[in-house]
């Protein structure tokens, strides 16, 4: 765990906001490829204790996974010593309260993000390349995306579907 | 993720175990564009039994190793998908483009 300076923990509240509220867990890691076993078995028991499906399990890791390498491969450029900050969060549907959800915020410090450039191929290509996208869309009920002082935020979030104790793939 | 070869007649299977993802998946793509373009072996088998869980770059590897098999007219035939394996690849819709089967006994009769 790590410790900050209150300077810096008055700085990181304003760059993020309150992220504090329903916080489960907070990252912090390097842009390095060989962390992203790790962060995926940290989703996996986190969505575990969540309540979530067997597949929606899966699917979470999946998105957030393909999110942490669309992070190391084009914001940072592969290079493996960039940071990345990671909040964990419940939320709940305003629509219908008894829906709780999972919030992952993802923040990378790298240049902002070209929308236009983000490739999303057909899937009816056979080609290598662009499914990330694809598989993080299929996999979360919200994706946002947006720039704020100097960071990209990517915002997913997964609500348990009502079965919560369907849990068998 | 470990990746190592066997030979039978003129078949190269590839025993892969642990995760296919970014930190890995450019081994795999070296592994098979070599056994195809390289080596040309007429059929080349990916035992997937073992790996739990492949990400995009991996099935960007996948796809490149059968296109190369095309180009060479080699086959490329997967077997033992785990469940992540095989919803990654449902997902991508590439799961009909590739010839897959449940264990290494079919897949070197098919």
């Amino acid at each position: 765990m790590k410790i900050l300076h209150p300077a810096r923990r008055s700085k990181a509240r304003e760059r993020n906001g309150d992220l504090s509220r329903g916080l489960l867990l907070r990252l912090e890691l390097p842009s390095d490829p060989s962390l992203l076993c790790a962060v995926r078995g940290a989703v996996e028991r986190l969505t575990e204790a969540f309540g979530f499906s067997a597949p929606d399990c899966r699917a979470v890791t999946r998105a957030v996974d393909e999110a942490l390498t669309n992070i190391i491969r084009h914001s940072y450029n592969g290079r493996p010593d960039r940071p990345i900050e990671m909040f964990f969060r419940s939320v709940h549907r305003q629509a219908t309260p008894s829906s709780e959800g999972l919030e992952i915020l993802l923040c990378d410090r790298g240049p902002s993000i070209n929308r236009a450039q983000l490739c999303m191929r057909a899937l009816e290509e056979v080609k290598p390349g662009g499914l990330g996208l694809h598989f993080i869309q299929q996999s979360m009920d919200v994706v946002e995306y947006k720039r704020a002082k100097g960071t990209n935020r990517l915002r997913l979030v997964k609500y348990v579907r009502a079965a919560k104790q369907d849990s068998n793939s | 993720m470990q990746i190592s070869s066997r030979q039978l007649d003129k078949t190269t299977i590839f025993d892969v175990s642990g995760d296919i993802d970014l930190a890995n998946s450019p081994a795999v793509r070296k592994a098979l564009l070599r056994e195809m373009r390289e080596i040309r072996t007429p059929r080349v088998v990916m035992n997937l039994s073992k790996v739990r869980y492949i990400d995009s770059s991996g099935v960007a590897s996948l796809v490149e190793g059968l296109k190369a098999s095309r180009d060479v007219g080699s086959r490329f035939i997967l077997f033992g998908l785990s469940t992540s394996a095989r919803e990654v690849l449902q997902l991508s819709r590439l799961l009909k483009i590739f010839e897959v089967y449940d264990n290494e006994e079919q897949a070197l009769a098919g």
